[in-house]
């Protein structure tokens, strides 16, 4: 669980946003994050060269651009196109978080800390994607955004128990969307450290256990690495999607 | 789990950084580079729609010229084999005329040669007839001592000559 350690670096004591005692200390975590909007920054800029034929990292660039045109364009439909920024952001964000959580930095003493594994972090963006959700809702709709929790061809006598059923379904929608991808990466994360220190303590139980167990948990760890970096991608893409999907609903009422 | 046993003395931390990372993320990268490169794929993609409808337009044309061409070419072609078959007709002509004409220069030639033969002859035979009245006068003389008239002879001499 150490690496999901929140650690200050500077700041602690002094960092207080007036006299409320709301301690802002710049952490590892956000060390991490800062280190993440650095890199997508960096990424991103490679792609704005605007030349007719690409270089390669504009390529990139332009593939994941288009990536999440095509998402939000299908999702939401033309008028989803003011959305891209914000999904883009979302999506990068979250996916350069997760990749970068991953790099084995370990082997050079600098630990590297997935932020998206902690609820706090995963829960504001949730809330973020909800608010603009219910933004757009009521800006959109006004009062008539209610009627999104009685879908199309519901029986009269049923309106009233399916709108209970929609509106939870609806609140639960920030939750499922934060705990999602807090649970996909710390699960993984975790899973790796149990199998690491099944190599450590079976190589250190000497040369029976360490063929018995060493081995298997190494080449374990080998595929769910890579399986970590397929969900580091997923994870992104689905918070993504979801929010799109949400927005959907806020914009085209049905 | 330090997610939980953490959350008291770090959340505050936590949504404060979050929100100053993902805004700068946002209005750098979501606003300030997203639409360019865009932008940039926007422009591509309507280049290249551009060029392949030119590509067309240049193809149809080129099929029309060629058309044109082809109609033009086949007009040419019929017009030379009439030019030609014109020509041939008149070079026939010309030369049937032509031979007409040698050939009737031949046959006036070959006329005046045949009258010239007979007239020829004719005139042989009166040698041959004076000769011969000679040669009969000379010859009685020599055998008869008769003095033979040369009418008389010359009778003589034209009677066996058509009697052999």
């Amino acid at each position: 669980m150490y690496q999901f350690t929140i650690k200050p670096l500077f700041g602690t004591e002094e960092w207080e946003l007036g006299s409320t005692g709301v301690n802002i200390a710049f952490t590892n975590s956000a060390l991490w994050m800062m280190i993440t909007t650095i890199v997508v920054i960096a990424f991103v800029q490679m792609g704005t060269k605007q030349q007719m034929i690409p270089g390669r990292w504009q390529v990139a660039v332009e593939s994941l651009t288009s990536f999440i045109d095509n998402l939000v364009q299908s999702s939401i439909g033309a008028q989803g196109r003011k959305y891209i920024p914000y999904v883009f952001t979302l999506f990068i964000f979250i996916l350069f978080g997760n990749l970068l959580g991953l790099l084995p930095l370990g082997v050079l003493g600098v630990h590297p800390f997935t932020f998206t594994s902690h609820f706090t972090v995963t829960g504001v963006l949730a809330v973020i994607s909800f608010s603009i959700v219910l933004l757009v809702g009521f800006w959109k709709h006004g009062f008539k955004f209610f009627t999104l929790f009685v879908p199309h061809g519901t029986p009269i006598f049923m309106a009233p128990l399916i709108a209970v059923v929609e509106f939870i379904s609806f609140m639960v929608r920030p939750f499922s969307l934060a705990l999602r991808l807090f649970v996909a990466m710390m699960a993984g994360h975790i899973l790796l450290e149990v199998l690491a220190s099944f190599v450590v303590s079976g190589g250190l139980a000497g040369l029976g256990f360490g063929a018995i167990v060493s081995l298997p948990s190494m080449l374990l760890m080998i595929v769910i690495c890579a399986l970590e970096l397929l969900v580091a991608g997923i994870q992104a893409y689905v918070f993504a999607l979801l929010t799109a999907l949400y927005i959907n609903d806020a914009e085209n009422l049905h | 789990m330090p997610q939980i046993s953490q959350l008291a003395e770090t959340f505050s931390s936590q949504i404060v950084w979050l929100l100053v990372f993902f805004a700068i993320t946002y209005f750098i990268v979501g606003r300030g580079m997203v639409p360019r490169v865009m932008d940039t794929m926007d422009r591509r993609s309507k280049q290249i729609a551009d060029d392949i409808s030119a590509a067309h337009a240049a193809r149809e044309q080129a099929d029309k010229e060629e058309e044109a061409w082809r109609a033009r070419e086949n007009e040419n072609r019929a017009r030379a084999q009439a030019l030609i078959s014109e020509a041939k007709a008149e070079a026939a002509a010309k030369s049937e005329k032509k031979i007409a004409a040698a050939q009737k220069r031949l046959d006036k030639k070959l006329e005046e040669a045949d009258e010239r033969i007979a007239a020829s002859r004719n005139d042989a035979l009166e040698e041959i007839e004076t000769v011969a009245t000679d040669a009969t006068q000379d010859i009685v003389a020599r055998l008869a001592g008769i003095k033979v008239a040369k009418p008389a002879a010359k009778s003589a001499v034209k009677e066996s000559l058509a009697n052999g």
